[in-house]
């Protein structure tokens, strides 16, 4: 006994300050891709090596329009390395509170050889909220007290895989280790959607997963919410839809947040299960 | 042909024995070989391999081959560790009188992986003990999607309910105890139906595939670059491993190798990739007989190795690294310098962990001769890695058969054999220590050199097996090339799939409150064997 308490008396305190200081991510850590549409001369080779799709354009009448959806978009990067007009960032935190505003797009005129010729509309990029460092500062605080205000209490979640790889689950489960301890917000993971105020659901939805994610939505009290987590459960990710998948969460049960990311590091997470609390707090 | 020499004996026997029902034999590497047969020859072969030369049955799988070659193939991979190859026979299945013979009685692990063939390619299995459906839950419309002549996005009718008829078991007493799929915890979906008398478990029924996404379809519809991002999301959890081993069967079949610094980097980031889940699976462990402290000090050291994985491959799993050829990033001085500081740092701290968890007398209580598989049954069950080295099976690919940097860096294998909680928790202990030493090694002798070499090319026909040692046990990933840089058939067999089911075994006469512990200990992944 003493043992244990004096190898915790010297480890000392290892818990993450964020939200409270921005998220501690290596120099090399890859967020999303960022498109500079004014400068994007050719969707194609990009739209060629996007292993997803998340990278998509279609060609009518001498236009293009073209498109990163981060509902499918894994962060690989490799759309950065054959197009200069494309690069990666480290951001992470970000949540969305609608389907379409992950998707950023635009449209050109086109020359004859199939590049762009200039921006005829948009970019329409209706960014997903991103983290700014000083209303991240602020969420922690709130985050107890919107809780409290909303279910009287503190905020219970229950985690559905719905067909993932496990890669979120791994870092889903990471939240409740003493790195970023979900619990010093006052939010629990529970074992049952019967406690549960929020569900955090994993994707993409499998045929075989359908009906169980139905009936464990039907089973969560309402007011509840649901959290569609990383690029499958946004969008259904690299595997779409399928004949055993049907794409993202929001095509079996209605999503409040969605938090792209393979996976969602738990920052980001994080970052979108207090703009949750948010949104229901402010609604 | 340029066979490895081990092989030659091998084939000189089974030559002699078999010659004139060997349709034909065929090396396309110097350790992977076709021997073509009729399907009569399929027990024989077996019996014989497995009693003469020590072989295991280590993956059954189909192939529509209808529109080349006017059959289905089936293969039989078996691993011949001793001498370090694979023999593999491939027999045709006829359109018209679509069924194959089992082998389940003989080889217990082909169980799964057989009823997977009969769902997916509809070719009616005789002879099996139970040849229900599997992969395909009963309410699936009667479609075959690996067939080539199913549409990958055919429409298929909303899943209607659970129409599964379980085992009844009956008697004075007995009740049984269904969960999930959604289980109370952070993990992923499965159904186990216990029977119980009293407190222990009489029979454990499994029910899997509830996260079956279509990847081996997938993964036919897909140019095969793209098809390393997907191997990524076979099991998030091996992400880098079931990639690796997805290159790997590509550069075999373009008879490339990765470059020298190339499976080095491979091989540290296999290393880290087992590190972070045995650091999280012994935290886990520990957990689920109360002993969270432990767990807290282990969930600790790995986020910290998820943190450098971040480091060296811009993610904390190690996606987007993986690349045909070798890797796609180099690393420069200050990813390199973190890393060769692991070793040092993180040694002395899982020490002191595991001195904890040996302390606390309580938790030893909890996991000795829990969940206990023996060795006799692990061996029936074919069962490999972690699991199976906790029970007597001395097998490892990274010695055995060595791909990546394997070959330059000396470790052991730990062999336990009472095979229960305590052994899994052990092989976890030994090989995290073994895992730094590999990587300390790599890094000392780290080759100079390019990181990869561009494939643009993948020759069209071709057949090859990728294999990885990954931290749960063997990958496979067998493919078979198709035109314009695309894949025929894509065929994953994570090692999950055969150590299921000797989890039903392991629990028996353990009580319910005990399966936690018990499957964390085997920690198996559905998405691995769901695809
Ligand atoms: S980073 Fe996203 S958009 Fe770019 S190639 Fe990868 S998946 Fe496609
Ligand atoms: S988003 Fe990525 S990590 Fe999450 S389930 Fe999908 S493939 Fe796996």
């Amino acid at each position: 006994m003493f043992d244990v308490l004096r190898k915790s008396l010297k480890v000392g305190v290892v818990t993450s300050s964020y939200p409270a200081t921005p998220a501690a991510l290596s120099p090399h850590a890859r967020g999303c891709p960022e498109i500079d549409f004014a400068q994007w001369q050719d969707a194609r080779p990009a739209a060629r090596v996007c292993p997803t799709g998340a990278i998509a354009f279609t060609d009518a009448e001498g236009r293009r329009t073209a498109r990163l959806d981060l509902g499918h978009c894994v962060y690989c990067g490799l759309c950065a390395e054959v197009d200069p007009a494309i690069r990666m960032t480290r951001r992470c935190e970000i949540a969305a509170y609608r389907r379409p505003d992950l998707i950023s797009q635009a449209t050109y005129s086109l020359k004859p050889d199939g590049t762009h010729e200039r921006l005829v509309k948009g970019p329409d990029t209706p960014a997903p909220m991103v983290a700014q460092p000083k209303a991240v500062a602020e969420l922690g605080r709130q985050i107890q007290a919107e809780a409290a205000r909303l279910f009287g209490r503190s905020l219970h979640i229950r985690e559905v895989d719905a067909g993932s790889c496990n890669g979120c689950e791994l870092e889903i489960s990471n939240l409740s280790g003493p790195i970023y301890d979900l619990e010093r917000f006052g939010i629990h993971l529970v074992a049952s959607p019967r406690h549960a105020d929020m569900l955090l659901v994993t994707g993409p939805v499998t045929r075989n997963m359908e009906l169980a994610l139905k009936k464990t939505y039907d089973a969560t009290p309402t007011p509840r919410l649901v959290v569609a987590i990383g690029a499958c459960g946004c969008g259904g990710g690299i595997f779409g839809v399928n004949y055993a998948t049907r794409g993202g969460v929001d095509a079996v049960i209605p999503v409040d947040v969605y938090i792209p990311g393979c996976p969602p590091n738990p920052y980001a997470l994080l970052y979108g299960i207090l703009q949750a609390v948010r949104k229901r707090a402010q609604a | 042909m340029n066979l490895l020499p081990s092989l030659m004996p091998m084939l000189d026997a089974v030559r002699e024995r078999f010659e004139d029902r060997l349709d034909a034999v065929v090396a396309p590497r110097a350790n992977e070989v076709y021997f073509h047969a009729h399907p009569d020859l399929v027990a024989g072969f077996c019996a014989y391999l497995y009693k003469a030369w020590d072989a295991r049955l280590t993956g059954v799988f189909a192939d529509d081959a209808v529109a080349e070659a006017g059959v289905f193939h089936l293969y039989y991979v078996y691993t011949l560790d001793a001498a370090g190859g694979f023999f593999i026979l491939r027999v045709p299945v006829p359109p018209n009188r679509p069924e194959f013979t089992s082998l389940t009685n003989a080889v217990h692990a082909v169980n799964w992986q057989e009823r997977e063939i009969q769902d997916m390619f509809g070719l009616k299995l005789i002879g099996h003990p139970n040849a229900r459906r599997c992969a395909l839950h009963d309410d699936w419309p009667e479609v075959h999607p690996l067939r080539k002549d199913f549409d990958l996005r055919a429409p298929m009718p909303p899943f209607q309910g659970e129409r599964h008829k379980f085992r009844q078991v009956e008697g004075d007493g007995v009740f049984q105890v269904p969960v999930g799929p959604v289980h109370a915890g952070v993990i992923e979906p499965g159904h186990f139906l216990f029977s119980v008398a009293g407190e222990p478990v009489l029979y454990l029924q499994l029910r899997l595939f509830y996260t079956h996404k279509g990847t081996e379809k997938l993964f036919e519809s897909l140019p095969i670059t793209h098809g390393v991002r997907l191997a990524e999301s076979i099991s998030g959890d091996s992400s880098f491993a079931h990639a690796t081993a997805f290159c790997h069967a590509v550069e075999r079949a373009c008879e490339v190798d990765a470059p020298p610094r190339a499976r080095a980097l491979r091989t540290v980031c296999l290393e880290l990739e087992r590190l972070y889940n045995h650091i999280g699976d012994i935290g886990a462990i520990c957990t689920d007989v109360a002993f969270a402290t432990a767990n807290m000090h282990a969930m600790r050291l790995k986020d910290r190795v998820m943190r450098l994985n971040e480091h060296l491959t811009g993610n904390r799993l190690l996606k987007g690294m993986a690349r045909l050829g070798g890797v796609r990033f180099d690393w420069a001085e200050d990813q390199l310098e973190p890393l060769r500081r692991l070793p040092g740092q993180l040694r002395p701290e899982f020490d002191s962990l595991m001195e904890l968890i040996a302390d606390s007398t309580g938790t030893r209580d909890r996991l000795e001769r829990t969940g206990t598989l023996k060795p006799e049954t692990a061996r029936n069950f074919g069962v490999v890695g972690i699991a199976g080295r906790a029970s007597g099976f001395n097998h490892d690919l990274r010695r055995d058969i060595p791909h990546a940097f394997y070959d330059q860096t000396q470790f052991k294998v730990p062999v336990f054999t009472e095979g229960d909680v305590l052994r899994r928790l052990e092989v976890r202990r030994v090989e995290v220590g073994e895992s730094l030493s590999i990587i300390r090694q790599t890094l000392e002798r780290l080759p100079a050199g390019p990181v990869f070499v561009p494939i643009d090319e993948v020759p069209a026909g071709r057949v090859a097996l990728g294999y990885v040692e990954g931290w749960r046990g063997e990958i496979y990933h067998w493919i078979r090339t198709a035109p314009g840089n695309r894949l025929a058939r894509c065929k994953i067999k994570d090692p999950s799939l055969q150590n299921w089911p000797a989890l039903s075994e392991a629990i028996l006469g353990n009580i319910i409150p005990d399966f936690p512990v018990v499957n964390k200990s085997f920690n198996l992944s559905y998405s691995g064997t769901d695809r």
